[in-house]
């Protein structure tokens, strides 16, 4: 019997990962990180902010940001170090090492998410 | 008899001929470079996924903690670092919106969706996905 590839799923998780932060990460950083610190626009209020972060459409919106984030980054990131600096010969270990940190990434946000106030 | 004790023996075994790639091949050409630097825009949208949880979390602990954060979110080191992860964002956006028409092929019965249309859709999908984000952050001031 032919070994079934995980490669499909993480190519999955890596391309809707890039999707969703292409189109959701830069006026989110422009907005929140960027204009309200500098008073460009007038500063989201706590309350404001607790509505949508914290909210449970929120905690589930953040969740699969973060997590397709986390496996985005994990897949391009050990493409490019096998490939950027030539380690071939580490491909599995790279593998290991990059998906582990996204799936304990994910456990910490799935953690933050739910037990968070 | 050598290959009853050990069926992967070969008298003359193979050895592939690789030539030795130096470690910064990719600052060869300015396609290469810019192909690196596009897949190190990931490390970035891990971060902003990262900080994003992290305010989530600060949510949580209560009105003073979040001043606490914003006031390090306005240091102006802290700013000119997110105005520099903004840019490396944006060019991760621009990067994955025009590779959209190679990696989607939508057709409508025998009728492909022309590369464009799938490029246009992608970039008015970002466009409107933007301005619900600023009204739903500028809306909650």
């Amino acid at each position: 019997m032919v070994r079934r590839s995980r490669e499909p799923v993480l190519w999955a998780m890596f391309s809707g990962g890039g999707m969703i932060a292409a189109l959701l990460l830069p006026a989110t950083v422009a907005v929140l990180w960027i204009a309200a610190p500098l008073g460009w626009v007038e500063a989201p209020s706590y309350e404001g902010l607790r509505l949508l972060f914290l909210h449970p459409i929120g905690r589930l919106s953040l969740f699969a940001v973060a997590t397709l984030s986390f496996f985005h980054w994990a897949h391009r990131f050990r493409y490019t170090v096998y490939d950027g600096l030539q380690l071939y010969h580490l491909s599995q270990l790279i593998a290991i090492l990059t998906y582990s940190i996204a799936v304990a990434l994910t456990v910490i946000a799935g953690f933050v998410l739910v037990t968070t106030g | 008899m050598a290959k009853a004790l050990n069926a992967g023996y070969k008298r003359h075994y193979p050895k592939w001929h690789r030539e030795r790639v130096p470690i910064f091949w990719w600052l060869r050409s300015a396609s290469y470079v810019k192909f690196m630097f596009r897949e190190l825009t990931s490390l970035f949208v891990a971060y902003a996924a990262g900080l994003l949880l992290v305010q989530a979390w600060v949510l949580g602990q209560g009105a003073a903690a979040h001043a606490r954060l914003l006031n390090w979110l306005s240091h102006p080191a802290v700013v000119t670092w997110h105005v520099i992860l903004l840019a490396t964002l944006l060019f991760h956006t621009v990067t994955w919106l025009n590779l959209t028409p190679q990696a989607l092929v939508l057709r409508l019965g025998r009728w492909r969706v022309p590369k464009t249309v799938v490029w246009a859709g992608h970039y008015a999908a970002w466009l409107v996905l933007s301005l619900v984000i600023v009204c739903l952050f500028v809306g909650v001031a």
